[in-house]
């Protein structure tokens, strides 16, 4: 699945040849003017210069840049150094993501290989338990998390009750609640590709290594993840890359310690600094990130593909 | 020796893995049921509880911040529909270009223009459209949110459809063709119902997808248009209140009654 839903499946018969462009063009414009458009218009953006109140000045300004890597200042005349507040930011929405991923790997392929050897009838039916909730409304779940994780919430209340501990446990406003609401977030995009690809896995291959005396253990490590590989990979990416760039997460369980590149986006448009070509630049540095890492899946895919025949 | 099926010989099973996924699906759902559970109580603080009651589910639909949340609900409700019909039909007709259209040399361009929403991190397809309608002075309202959704929407539509056409064998219109049919009659014919399954899973998915979207939602509606992610984040950010439980519970429940819906039509096989 994962490999066809790469390429977009192949054509399976040319019945309607003639009309293709037509069948096409819908999708073309409204996407073409809806996503590329302003994806390049926020490329130009960030090398305007910005006014006061939001928004922009049309002139070319290499400020937005600037101010996210080099320290001039407070009056801007100091020789530049480097500016680390927004490094910093970066990092930590990469650690965190790196963080939330790593988690659900640890979570989501004990789970996508318990569902993978289950009966063929009810492996159905197990990943649609474990999407259901994915479905569910991004905000609402982050809030139900908060819910459940307050100092006075239903998580500490039960641990108080049952004698386990004397105090609540802050959980809030830490980077482990944010790691947490990240692989809350996005826990189906791991398992469903490690789901897939031990799916496919050739049983026999386990069998003749337990035959040739390998101990379980090693027959997951030498044998089964190898074979894998590409499902885990694909799963990492999809948690990775959009916990990176999450907002909700980091800012309702997150709280102003643990800000993220989302937040710092957010508030150059909707909150008091107002800098819209910065936002833009920050938003360019994002994406580019994500584009290296999709590209490189992309590639290890193609590679993967090629090697399975 | 195959016939041994206990847990310790078994070769596929691992000690352990049955717990975690345990574990697993109690973390996935913990919060949602704690906050169904606690939407039903009749206390006035959060976490005392004062036994069952509907009084906040009243209180959303006349307490005094109903009128917002009516308001926002009605938004939602007609942006999510107009969003998943103007993206489902931009869908299907893509999906029957690239599936039945051949081989051609813009294939893995279009497709990859198709999933690019899905590609382009959220927040920054959001910036990037709200850049994008200020550039071109377009005021922003409910206009916006619309036509930002749709183009969101497309790839949430396109997936299942295509993924169906491909598993409908051309021999039916081949049959119809054979018959006299023409194209046209082919497609509104023979694929048409025979695609109905993908094209309502479809359409399920981007409606869910729009009525769930925040970021994008945040960043291109007008100054006082609110859908209701917007309106709860809105009143979230002032702490959680028991009405926002309520509220919760029952968008949760049309998301997991649309998924569920769309998980049985798109099992329902009409080819046979």
């Amino acid at each position: 699945m994962a490999a066809g839903a790469a390429s977009g499946g192949s054509a399976t018969t040319d019945t309607y040849k003639e009309v293709r462009t037509w069948l096409l063009l819908p999708a073309w414009v409204t996407l073409a003017i809806l996503v590329l458009a302003p994806v390049f218009m926020m490329l130009i953006y960030s090398f305007l210069t910005k006014e006061f109140r939001g928004g922009v000045i049309w002139e070319f300004s290499l400020a937005a840049y600037d101010q996210f890597f080099f320290d001039r200042g407070l009056f801007g005349d100091d020789p530049a150094k480097i500016e680390w507040t927004y490094i910093l930011i970066f990092w930590r929405s990469i650690w965190q993501a790196g963080a939330a991923t790593i988690l659900s790997l640890a979570i989501g392929f004990p789970t996508a290989y318990f569902i993978a050897t289950r009966p063929e009838k009810s492996r159905a039916l197990w990943v649609f338990l474990i999407t259901i909730p994915y479905w569910v409304n991004l905000l609402i779940r982050t809030v139900s998390m908060k819910f459940l994780l307050r100092d006075q919430g239903p998580l500490n209340d039960f641990l108080i009750n049952i004698g386990l501990i004397d105090s609540p446990i802050h959980i809030v406003n830490t980077n482990f609640a944010v790691q947490l609401g990240l692989f809350y977030s996005y826990l189906p995009f791991m398992v469903l590709p490690i789901y897939a690809a031990v799916e496919r896995y050739n049983f026999s291959l386990s069998e003749a290594a337990a035959d040739l005396y390998a101990s379980k253990a090693t027959t997951l490590r030498r044998i089964l993840l190898p074979t894998v590989k590409p499902g885990v990979i694909a799963g990492c990416i999809l948690v990775f890359v959009p916990s990176m760039g999450s907002f909700l997460a980091p800012d309702l369980l997150g709280g102003a310690k643990n800000f993220m590149i989302g937040s710092l986006i957010e508030e150059q448009f909707k909150g008091n600094a107002g800098n819209w070509p910065f936002g833009a630049a920050a938003s360019m540095v994002l994406m580019t990130m994500v584009l290296i890492l999709l590209m490189f899946y992309a590639r290890q895919q193609a590679r993967s593909e090629k090697a399975g025949g | 020796m195959a016939t041994a099926k206990s847990a310790k010989f078994d070769i596929k099973s691992y000690t352990g893995f049955k717990a975690i996924t345990m574990l697993c699906l109690f973390v996935l759902y913990a919060p949602l049921v704690v906050v169904t559970i606690y939407s039903f109580n009749s206390s006035v603080s959060l976490t005392n509880w004062e036994g069952v009651s509907f009084r906040w589910y009243v209180d959303v639909f006349t307490g005094p911040e109903s009128g917002k949340f009516k308001a926002a609900a009605l938004n939602s409700l007609i942006i999510a529909i107009s969003a998943a019909t103007m993206a489902t039909a931009i869908a299907t007709l893509a999906a029957t270009g690239m599936v039945r259209g051949g081989k051609f040399k813009l294939r893995a361009v279009s497709f990859g223009l198709i999933s690019l929403p899905l590609m382009v991190p959220e927040i920054v397809t959001a910036v990037a459209t709200l850049i994008f309608f200020n550039a071109i002075s377009f005021e922003r309202g409910i206009m916006t949110i619309l036509l930002a959704h749709t183009a969101f929407c497309i790839p949430f539509a396109y997936l299942p459809i295509s993924a169906r056409m491909q598993g409908i064998e051309d021999s039916y219109e081949q049959a119809a063709m054979d018959l006299y049919a023409n194209k046209r009659q082919a497609f509104t014919k023979i694929l048409m119902p025979l695609m109905m399954p993908g094209i309502i899973s479809g359409f399920i998915l981007a409606f869910i997808v729009s009525l769930d979207d925040f970021i994008i939602t945040n960043f291109v509606k007008g100054a006082g248009v609110e859908t209701l992610p917007t309106a709860i984040f809105g009143s979230v950010k002032q702490g959680i209140k028991p009405n926002i439980m309520a509220i919760s519970t029952m968008l949760l429940g049309v998301s997991i009654l649309m998924v569920t819906i769309s998980y049985f039509v798109s099992k329902a096989d009409n080819t046979k």
